[in-house]
């Protein structure tokens, strides 16, 4: 996996190229706007973290850039520019996720997965998703494990959906909220735990292997024991 | 003004004491000087020559003014032109008003002024001036001094109205300004007119004074921003640090709880650092002109919807009202936070086992959003409070929560021109959001 990281604070950056590389990742770190726009416009990445605001070129004019050579590698923004209409710019200039910062390291890894994934799966329209014995139906919008339905509301599909179509990575909480409720917001309390606390009972209840897991410090994964 | 007219007053006063007064003096001089002549004649040329003098005189000229009347110590006519001794008293120096008939005149009434002489053989003289003329003109002086206070008035009183009226058009000039700027336009300043009098030199200054408080607030912003930045990035790092150190850990170590603790620690203070950060924005931002068209009743639904499960948990019910489906300009994501930041008080206050009404409702083309529950409430004294950035009431210092939730929802309710109100809800707490012009939805 090739990452192109172009972040300016010297700090974050050795963290994440650190992190990164442990992830598993491969990571050619530009330090400028400019020797970033070169490597992202000459070099072939799976994906690309850029800071917004960099010396030289700003980061959008890279991600405008990058998509006027009708390059469609996945990109992500980190930004301290934490508004609304930041976002809205930040995607409308081309890029696939907004991170804020501060960010957990968790919540990058698990949104550039997430980036990775969509870029797979954009292609082949699915119609059923499976993780061991749990079946969810996408055309029918049903659910059932070993055979026996499982009653959901149309919430608790959305986010079982959300879920399985990320089965083995992790999901975190503002993922869940940003995908399952469409809202950029600060839950206040543990609201989403609650949801899948809900939905945990109504999907591994009385069956040996827990499926929906969930991880600590991160959030959650739907996965199959083995 | 008063004193304006009272001065014009006295100064056309002595206009008319002195040209008026001067007048008569005349007359009066003139009387005594032909009393004295006419004595002399009388002592030079006995009482024959004095009468005939007297008739010559008035044959002479017949349209004069000048009144003559001789007349015996009984006062019977013996020569002049005026047919009867006058019935008039003498004042204390001798002169005598009063009214005659002019025979010559077809008996026409005139004034006269005239003063009795006593001559050596019990004889009387009266010489006296028909003062017609010195009336007359004294009515002039007087009726031009009336019209000259009159004009001096009016010009006055329109020249006062007129300089006012320029300079409560300065002051509403700047008055106007003033509230432009108070009501958040924060780049307007006094229009100045070059023209540098005193009003001018006021809107100079004023301008200067809030290019000063714009520069400071400036940099107030800038180093809160640059403050919480500055803590937000090492405790970033921190975060980071921690985790790596979390994942580096055996399962079952005695160490992960106190890692897992001391990261949501982390997670708290960046949670606040962002939060005050947030409010700062959105303050400072105010609505962009293009805000999408937000439908409350969808986000009570969607809010009602997220918050449900927690509250089953207090076994508490929500009571969703729509009563109407309003159509607001702003920023959908914070309007969510707002409703929920109120929602979520709503639950964390509520007894157990409460109900708590979501109500939307439309007050006369205005979109009222109502959370209430049947909690504590907030005393009426601190109802403003609960709204400052950190602030907290005694009794909820046990509960979760960072103090700034409320303080966000004002922000928000503020960038949106929303009111954000306090009810007793008896008992409880009815906090409502009311919003100015909104758009109904077009069926």
């Amino acid at each position: 996996m090739r990452l192109l990281l172009i972040e300016d604070d010297p700090v974050v950056a050795s963290y994440l190229e650190q992190g990164l590389g442990e992830a598993g990742y491969n990571v050619d770190l530009a330090a400028d706007g400019k020797s970033g726009l070169v490597l992202a416009c000459t070099e072939d990445y799976d994906a690309m973290i850029i800071d917004r605001m960099l010396p030289g070129v700003d980061g959008l004019t890279i991600v405008k850039s990058v998509r006027a050579t009708e390059n469609k590698t996945p990109i992500l923004i980190l930004s301290t520019l934490g508004e609304v209409y930041d976002r809205v710019e930040g995607l409308k200039a081309g890029a696939d996720d907004y991170l804020i910062k501060p960010f957990a390291f968790s919540e990058l890894h698990a949104r550039l997965e997430a980036l990775q994934r969509r870029s797979d799966n954009s292609l082949n329209m699915e119609t059923e998703l499976r993780v061991g014995d749990l079946e969810l139906n996408l055309l029918s919008r049903t659910a059932s494990r070993a055979g026996k339905v499982i009653e959901l509301q149309p919430r608790e599909y959305r986010l079982l959906e959300y879920l399985m179509r990320h089965a083995g990575q992790v999901v975190t909480r503002t993922m869940l909220l940003e995908h399952v409720w469409d809202y950029h917001f600060d839950p206040q309390t543990n609201v989403i735990d609650v949801h899948i606390s809900h939905l945990r009972s109504k999907v591994d209840k009385g069956h040996a292997s827990p499926l929906l897991q969930t991880v600590r410090g991160a959030g959650y994964m739907i996965n199959e024991n083995r | 003004m008063i004193l304006f007219a009272g001065s014009v007053l006295i100064l056309l006063g002595f206009i008319y004491w002195s040209t008026v007064g001067y007048m008569s003096k005349q007359t009066d001089a003139t009387i005594e000087a032909e009393i004295t002549g006419l004595a002399e004649q009388y002592s030079k040329g006995g009482l024959n020559n004095l009468v005939s003098i007297i008739t010559d005189r008035i044959e002479r000229d017949p349209d004069s003014s000048s009144v003559y009347l001789f007349a015996s110590a009984d006062y019977s006519p013996l020569a002049g032109n005026i047919s009867a001794w006058p019935d008039a008293k003498q004042t204390e120096d001798g002169w005598m008003n009063f009214e005659f008939a002019d025979a010559r005149a077809d008996n026409r009434i005139f004034q006269a002024r005239a003063r009795p002489f006593v001559l050596q053989d019990g004889l009387y003289l009266l010489v006296g001036r028909d003062i017609r003329e010195l009336r007359a003109t004294q009515q002039l002086i007087i009726r031009a001094l009336v019209w000259g206070i009159v004009l001096t008035l009016a010009f006055a009183l329109a020249g006062g109205i007129i300089m006012t009226r320029s300079m409560l058009k300065s002051i509403d000039r700047i008055n106007q300004a003033s509230r432009e700027i108070m009501a958040g336009d924060l780049q307007r300043r006094v229009e100045t007119k070059g023209s540098n009098d005193e009003f001018d030199q006021l809107a100079v200054n004023l301008n200067a004074m809030l290019d000063e408080i714009d520069r400071l607030m400036t940099g107030i912003r800038q180093v809160t921003d640059n403050v919480a930045h500055d803590l937000r990035t090492p405790l970033t790092r921190l975060r980071t640090r921690l985790e790596q150190f979390h994942a580096g850990l055996d399962e079952g170590s005695p160490d992960i709880e106190n890692i897992e603790q001391s990261i949501s620690d982390a997670d708290q203070l960046l949670a606040t650092f962002g939060a005050l950060l947030r409010i700062a924005r959105i303050e400072a931002g105010g609505l962009r002109e293009n805000a999408e068209k937000v439908d409350l009743a969808a986000l009570i639904r969607d809010a009602g919807e997220l918050y449900d499960v927690v509250a089953e948990e207090k076994q508490i019910g929500f009571d969703i009202q729509l009563e109407a489906s309003p159509i607001v300009d702003g920023d959908r994501d914070l309007l969510f936070q707002a409703i929920i930041n109120l929602l979520d008080n709503a639950i964390k206050y509520s007894p157990e086992a409460g109900c708590i009404t979501l109500h939307l409702a439309d007050h006369n083309g205005c979109a009222v959003l109502a959370i209430s529950d049947h909690g504590p409430g907030i005393p009426a004294v601190e109802q403003d409070k609960v709204l400052q950035r950190f602030y907290r009431m005694d009794k909820s210092r046990t509960m979760p929560g960072s103090g700034l939730g409320l303080s966000l929802v004002a922000a928000v309710a503020a960038m949106h021109e929303a009111e954000l109100v306090f009810a007793d809800n008896q008992p409880g707490l009815v906090a409502e959001l009311r919003f100015q012009c909104i758009h109904r939805r077009s069926e």
